[in-house]
């Protein structure tokens, strides 16, 4: 809807959403100049709850730094232990068991799952719909049992080692993990779609709300489902494949149109190949140490070294500067929200308040990945 | 008459505890409902199924101060929660729940229902508007331009209904539905073809006017935080909360009278009070089940829903009906 904007001060008001606000899902803050309910201007304020993981990094020596990895993107925080634990293993020249690199894709997978699960329900909560949440949780319950039980955590998951993992997966958590995707298979158009998709409501409102173009995610440095929503086929477990996902066949989901309804259904479709990729995972589980011979103090060689994986929310890169000593020189750390979040300003302008938030929940937000 | 002194009594009391349970009790019914509806088991530690549950809240609420926070038009402010809940609780008083039980006959009972209905929006209005605060404002501004738009298909619907019977006293309104569910005015294809939609229309309202989901623009917490409540506490919201299910009560109970035939039995058999409770239980557990299952709109398309589509289907209901009056 176009509607003339005036941007003369006295007739716009400056409304302050956040830090603490619901629709925020965190300590965002946006400072939004209104026009009645017309927003003339987004500003995202960052910095809350910034905590210098990249200067703890430099503090710690390499396996120190570990725990940090899980509690950026707490919500697939397995993608970001898999992201500095691969940049760590190509700086260091480790070779990887090859069952370890099986037991990290299924774990990831399964936490994208979750991820996703989340996202969805958080987003749906945003246009004031309550119940799907609990569904949603109920199915990401069982996946965080599942992980429980190899990792021993819920959340901030500290599993992988350089060369290898925490834990090796039993028959138990195979089984489980069968079961829970067969339970997920006729869950997900039941509930999900049937209930949620499909709703005349839902779909008006996230229609054609929030249209990212090609240039602008070009432009901002977009990258996950807000990128493939957007009609480009990239995700770099396909175009820059790592550890063993060139073994398993499954479609990178793109579409065209660039709205939220889009964003919405890659993520939904992405939720499907995730389970296939896990069900390939799980068939071709090779036997073998869920443990490389790894010297106790790493001390990678001299050099600048690159690493990034496919996480939930877009491309996790992990850029490490070692001076061959025990703690790294530097690591930046790109994460892939503070690129999706910062296009909101410009997107946000002339809409609604009520669908820049839809907006904004489609842009799948996770604070601290913000504020590292 | 010579009951008369007792009768206003017996009413007074009887209607304070009717609206003070219902006030109390649907919030429990809410939770309970949404508990089941969201596979959790709802309030359940607070006396048996939790039934003390709304008791606690209220005293909980009651033990509270009165926040008045700096910058506030104090007297709006405090005027505000007792205007949502007053004109529900004044409207009571001309609802027949059956052909005895009454507390006063108004013969333009329709008209006064109504009046009183669009106070609560002035309840709004006033709330937001005192609080001063930037979302309790936007959230009043959309509870006004909401209200305006969903009362005009109402009423249209209300007049289609009137022309049929001839009359603005909901009792006689309920009378002339007696008899069975084809006398019921949703049922009277006889009148105008397109009655079934008419109900439907006046349904939808009915949610809007109370501002319940997924027409709760007032308080869509994703967006306004509280809305106009956001700075309410203790007692203050404790009102509102209440005129909202004293809201729903009467616009259940108009539903009940003007569409579902009051008080009477589909089949005939026994009418009386217990059918009109059924009938309006019903009709908030159906209101109480859409909360629970749909997101929210948005805005402008709940504005577009009423102009571009209520009020046009009830101005040709109201065109059929009063074709239909002429020939036949």
């Amino acid at each position: 809807m176009s509607v003339p904007i005036t941007c003369r001060p006295d007739e716009t008001f400056v409304l302050n959403l956040g830090p603490q606000h619901p629709a925020t899902h965190g300590v965002l803050r946006v400072k939004l100049t209104m026009d009645g309910e017309y927003i003339v201007k987004a500003e995202p304020v960052l910095g809350y709850i910034h905590r210098m993981h990249e200067k703890m990094a430099e503090a710690g020596t390499y396996a120190q730094f570990m725990n940090n990895t899980a509690r950026m993107d707490y919500l697939h925080a397995l993608a970001y232990n898999h992201g500095y634990c691969l940049t760590v293993e190509r700086a260091a020249g480790i070779e990887v068991p090859e069952r370890v690199e099986y037991i990290r894709v299924i774990t990831v997978e399964l936490n994208r799952i979750s991820s996703h699960l989340l996202w969805w329900a958080a987003f749906v909560l945003d246009l004031g719909g309550f119940t799907p949440l609990l569904y949603a949780f109920d199915d990401r319950e069982k996946i965080l049992d599942l992980l429980e039980s190899v990792t021993g955590s819920r959340l901030t998951y500290c599993y992988f080692r350089f060369g290898g993992v925490y834990n090796d997966i039993d028959d138990n958590f195979i089984e489980g993990t069968r079961a829970f995707l067969t339970r997920l298979r006729s869950r997900l158009p039941r509930i999900y779609h049937d209930l949620v998709t499909g709703n005349i409501i839902l779909r008006k409102r996230i229609e054609k709300i929030g249209v990212v173009s090609k240039e602008q995610c070009r432009r901002y440095g977009a990258t996950g489902p807000v990128l493939r929503g957007s009609g480009v086929c990239y995700d770099v477990r396909r175009n820059e494949p790592y550890s063993v996902y060139p073994n398993f066949d499954f479609d990178v989901p793109v579409y065209e149109e660039g709205d939220s309804m889009a964003r919405y259904m890659v993520r939904m479709d992405e939720i499907e190949q995730s389970m296939r990729i896990i069900e390939q995972a799980l068939d071709q589980l090779p036997e073998g140490p869920i443990q490389a011979k790894v010297p106790k103090i790493l001390k990678p060689p001299e050099g600048d070294y690159y690493g990034a994986v496919e996480a939930a929310r877009g491309t996790f890169g992990c850029r490490l500067v070692s001076d061959g000593t025990k703690t790294p020189y530097r690591l930046k750390l790109r994460s892939p929200t503070y690129c999706n979040l910062s296009m909101f300003g410009e997107i946000a302008e002339g809409m609604l308040l009520a669908d820049a938030l839809a907006f904004m929940g489609s842009l799948d937000l996770v604070i601290p990945e913000i504020d590292r | 008459m010579d009951t008369s002194i007792w009768r206003p009594i017996f009413y007074l009391i009887g209607f304070m505890a009717f609206a003070g349970l219902n006030a109390a009790y649907l919030g429990w019914c809410e939770r309970k409902g949404a508990g089941h509806i969201q596979r959790r088991t709802g309030p359940k530690e607070v006396g048996p199924f939790g039934l003390l549950q709304p008791l606690a809240d209220g005293i909980k609420l009651m033990t509270k101060q009165l926040l008045v926070p700096r910058g506030v038009d104090g007297a709006l402010f405090r005027v505000a929660p007792v205007l949502a809940m007053i004109p529900a609780l004044t409207s009571m008083v001309v609802i027949p729940f059956s052909d005895k039980v009454q507390g006063r006959a108004v013969d333009l009972s329709v008209l006064l229902i109504f009046a009183l209905a669009s106070i609560a929006m002035i309840a709004i209005l006033l709330g937001g508007w005192a609080s001063g605060n930037k979302y309790a404002v936007i959230s009043a501004a959309r509870s006004v331009s909401q209200n305006l738009a969903y009362e005009i298909p109402m009423l249209v619907t209300v007049i289609t209904i009137v022309m049929i019977t001839g009359s603005m006293n909901l009792e006689q309104i309920a009378q002339a539905q007696q008899g069975g569910f084809w006398h019921w005015n949703i049922f009277r294809l006889d009148k105008s073809l397109l009655m079934p939609v008419s109900f439907i229309i006046f349904y939808i309202c009915s949610i809007a006017e109370t501002n319940r989901a997924p027409f709760d623009m007032a308080e869509a917490e994703s967006e306004l935080i509280a809305g106009f409540m956001t700075e309410y506490g203790s007692m203050g919201f404790g009102l509102f909360m209440m005129g909202e299910y004293l809201n729903i009560v009467v616009g259940a109970c108009l539903t009940t009278i003007l569409f579902l035939g009051g008080w009477d039995c589909p089949f005939g058999l026994f009418p009386g009070i217990w059918w009109f409770l059924i009938k309006i239980y019903l009709l908030i557990f159906s209101i109480i089940l859409v909360r629970w299952t749909y997101p929210r709109t948005q805005i402008y398309k709940l504005l577009n829903l009423s102009w571009k589509i209520l009020i046009p289907f009830s101005l040709v209901n109201l065109l059929t009906a009063a074709l239909f009056l002429k020939i036949f």
